[in-house]
């Protein structure tokens, strides 16, 4: 029941081709297997995905469909229990636990539903927090966060303390963090599960721009207005991709998708 | 070499922006903070304090020991503890005058000696007035030069006064005022109980004394060593000598020692029945005292340390887990694991450095309330350097020792759980 449909034969606008010098993401037959007791579950059975730059791309799925878990192989924050998967062209499969949080700091950026701010930090303090890990000095770390907080529009709001913050704009600076390291790929797992529409919407406005600006992004959602921003969306179930469509902001397309999902559960 | 070069300083870089969040925790906890590290405050305090007063009482010692002279030898009989004479009368092993005599020629490193005896107290008077209690002691003329007191008026006794078994006597200038004396009273004539003696010379007042000098109130007065036995038979006989330089003291000491056991008919494998102690010997001593009462001061602060420590321990526990989202967080950052490590070490050892620096505060406030303390011998009671260098390298590795279970705790944490933490 595997369906990987190409991208490029379904769009009219010119989507880059998968090859693997462009691929961020390459997973090749992962497998997540959690053991409880003497049950075995497969939290991801099987999954071969490639992501390439600049792609912009909403995962699906029902409650339990292994969405998160996909998102912490893709985060390095957990490791596949077997399968490939590369990042940048680097089998991480094979690297260290060391060598993981390395990836993690330089390459990946993280947004949480909960946002997951430090509520002693100022805005500041929590965008520049991923820095002291990495090689940047202090005047570097300043000014990056500086920049990144001004990206997301919080240019007025950096010593502001998360408890002074509206929950917009705690996942603005979220996203700021996320980003201020230049990773080579934004995950957002449910980042308006937490929010109200309107607040979402405006979120989701921003991660259109980041794309804009050539950030590769891979957004968890069950809603369905939020995975059509994304250029790509991605149908999980039981830990298993049941389709993987290029997504269309028109109303036709999206109930094609709907369609499609309601064929692959009944 | 760029990454050689670049390790050190990224550890540095993690290590300040450590400290920095520690101090950051302890102060949004202070109350808490405050609480936990009690015991290393009151472990601290107490052990600054006392190695403060230690150090007072040794640094007063060594003033009085300069005043005395520090090539200064003390002779004194003494009942060894173990022999036969063991349990001897006291009087059985007096000093005899005789047996010192020659010494000089017998003992190189030894520059000269005076022996003295302790008459007692007795009443002094001048016309109508007089002063009971009055110490009266025979001295050799050598005993001036030793005890290094000056005589400020007239001249000290001479070989001549000790020879001729003169009724002569310097007083002390307290002596001089309560017996309304005149200013200058050399010549004149006073009653030592009922014998007359005539005053030759005033000394100087006498410097403040650690030892035997705890009576400051009562006079005293010198006659010539012989002419001591004159007012009573028997004496108890002193003996102060002087080595030609503090080096040589352990010499001198050996050779009085070796003179004394022949004149005294000590037989080889026999014990000693006499003490020899110089200043430096005395110091020893008193370093022996010192460091007893600083093991046992040590032991009584090494266990508040360790409850201290286990105070640490259960707050630092205390703190991973209400910040297990936090750490989760840092990992997903890309924070590895050593940092982490780091992180929650340097607060426990942040956190025990407060302890120690309160600690050290109530020390110095202990102290200046020892010194204070009149009429005891601590007046000069002080916080060595070292001694604030040992509270915080203690307090450090309270620190270290008791932050590691829980750091380790810390750094072990699957960063997916700690996110998923409460
Ligand atoms: N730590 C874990 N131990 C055991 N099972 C887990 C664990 N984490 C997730 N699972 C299981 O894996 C499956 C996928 O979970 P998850 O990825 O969180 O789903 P989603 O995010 O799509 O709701 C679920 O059946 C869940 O029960
Ligand atoms: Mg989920």
């Amino acid at each position: 029941m595997q369906t990987m449909p190409t991208i490029a034969a379904e769009t009219d606008k010119p989507v880059i081709q998968p090859q693997n010098d462009k691929s961020v993401i390459k997973l090749k037959d992962v497998k997540r297997v959690y053991k409880v007791g003497v049950e075995r579950i497969h939290a991801l059975d099987g999954i071969s995905l490639e992501l390439n730059e600049n792609e912009y791309v909403a995962v699906m799925g029902a409650s339990g469909s292994g969405k998160s878990t996909l998102m912490n192989v893709l985060g390095c924050l957990d490791r596949a229990t077997s399968g490939y998967y590369g990042l940048d062209g680097q089998d991480t499969t094979k690297m260290s636990d060391a060598a993981l949080a390395r990836a993690r700091n330089e390459r990946i950026g993280f947004v949480f539903q909960s946002f997951e701010l430090l509520g002693q930090l100022s805005a500041l303090k929590n965008v520049e927090m991923p820095l002291i890990y990495s090689k940047n000095g202090w005047w570097t770390r300043r000014k990056r966060a500086i920049n990144v907080l001004e990206r997301v529009g919080l240019g007025d709001r950096m010593k502001h303390r998360p408890n002074q913050l509206s929950g917009g704009e705690k996942q603005r600076v979220a996203i700021a963090r996320a980003l201020v390291c230049g990773p080579s790929i934004l995950l957002a797992d449910e980042p308006t599960g937490n929010l109200d529409s309107k607040t979402s919407e405006g979120i989701m406005e921003l991660f259109d721009r980041l794309h804009q600006e050539g950030q590769t992004i891979v957004i968890v959602t069950h809603e369905e207005h939020v995975a059509n921003h994304a250029e790509r969306i991605i149908q999980m179930k039981d830990g298993r991709v049941c389709s993987d469509l290029p997504a269309n902001r028109d109303l036709v397309h999206k109930t094609a998708i709907q369609n499609n999902v309601r064929g692959e559960q009944s | 070499m760029r990454v050689l070069l670049q390790a050190p300083l990224v550890f540095l870089r993690l290590f300040y922006q450590s400290v920095y969040l520690a101090l950051g925790q302890v102060w949004a906890n202070k109350t808490r903070s405050i609480l936990t590290t009690l015991g290393i405050i009151i472990g601290v305090a107490s052990v600054t304090a006392v190695i403060a007063a230690l150090s007072g009482l040794r640094a007063k010692i060594l003033t009085q020991f300069e005043s005395i002279g520090t090539n200064t030898i003390f002779i004194s009989p003494m009942r060894p503890d173990r022999g036969p004479l063991q349990h001897a009368p006291y009087w059985s092993i007096r000093f005899l005058p005789e047996h010192f005599d020659g010494m000089l020629d017998h003992c190189p490193s030894v520059a000269r000696f005076g022996r003295q005896t302790g008459v007692g107290a007795y009443t002094v008077s001048h016309r109508e007035k007089s002063v009971e209690n009055v110490r009266l002691r025979g001295i050799e003329p050598a005993c001036h030069q030793i005890e290094s007191r000056k005589v400020s008026l007239g001249r000290p006794l001479s070989v001549i006064d000790e020879m001729q078994m003169r009724q002569v006597c310097i007083i002390d200038p307290k002596l001089q005022n309560d017996l309304r004396l005149d200013r200058d009273c050399i010549g004149q004539s006073i009653l030592i109980g009922h014998n007359t003696f005539y005053i030759v010379g005033v000394l100087e007042a006498r410097p403040e004394s650690v030892f035997g000098g705890g009576d400051q109130e009562s006079s005293e007065i010198f006659i010539p060593f012989k002419t001591s036995f004159k007012m009573r038979r028997y004496l108890w006989v002193g003996v102060l000598a002087e080595s030609k330089s503090p080096e040589v003291s352990d010499e001198a000491r050996a050779e009085i020692s070796f003179f004394l056991r022949r004149t005294r008919n000590i037989k080889p494998g026999e014990p000693d029945t006499f003490r020899v102690d110089s200043v430096k010997n005395f110091l020893e001593i008193f370093d022996e005292i010192a460091r007893v009462v600083f093991m046992v001061a040590g032991g009584i602060v090494g266990i508040s340390l360790l409850v201290g420590g286990v105070g640490i321990m259960n707050i630092m526990l205390v703190s991973v887990s209400e910040r297990t989202r936090e750490i989760g967080l840092r990992k997903a950052v890309g924070a590895k694991k050593s940092a982490i490590l780091t992180q929650f070490l340097i607060e426990a050892v942040v956190l025990c450095f407060v302890g120690g620096l309160f600690g050290v505060g109530f020390g110095q406030l202990l102290t200046t309330g020892i010194a204070n303390i009149p009429n005891i011998e601590l007046d000069m009671s002080f916080i060595p350097l070292w001694a604030i260098g040992l509270a915080f390298g203690f307090s450090g590795s309270v620190g270290i020792f008791f932050g590691m279970f829980p750091a380790i705790k810390a750094a072990r944490l699957d960063p997916i759980e700690a996110l998923r933490h409460e």
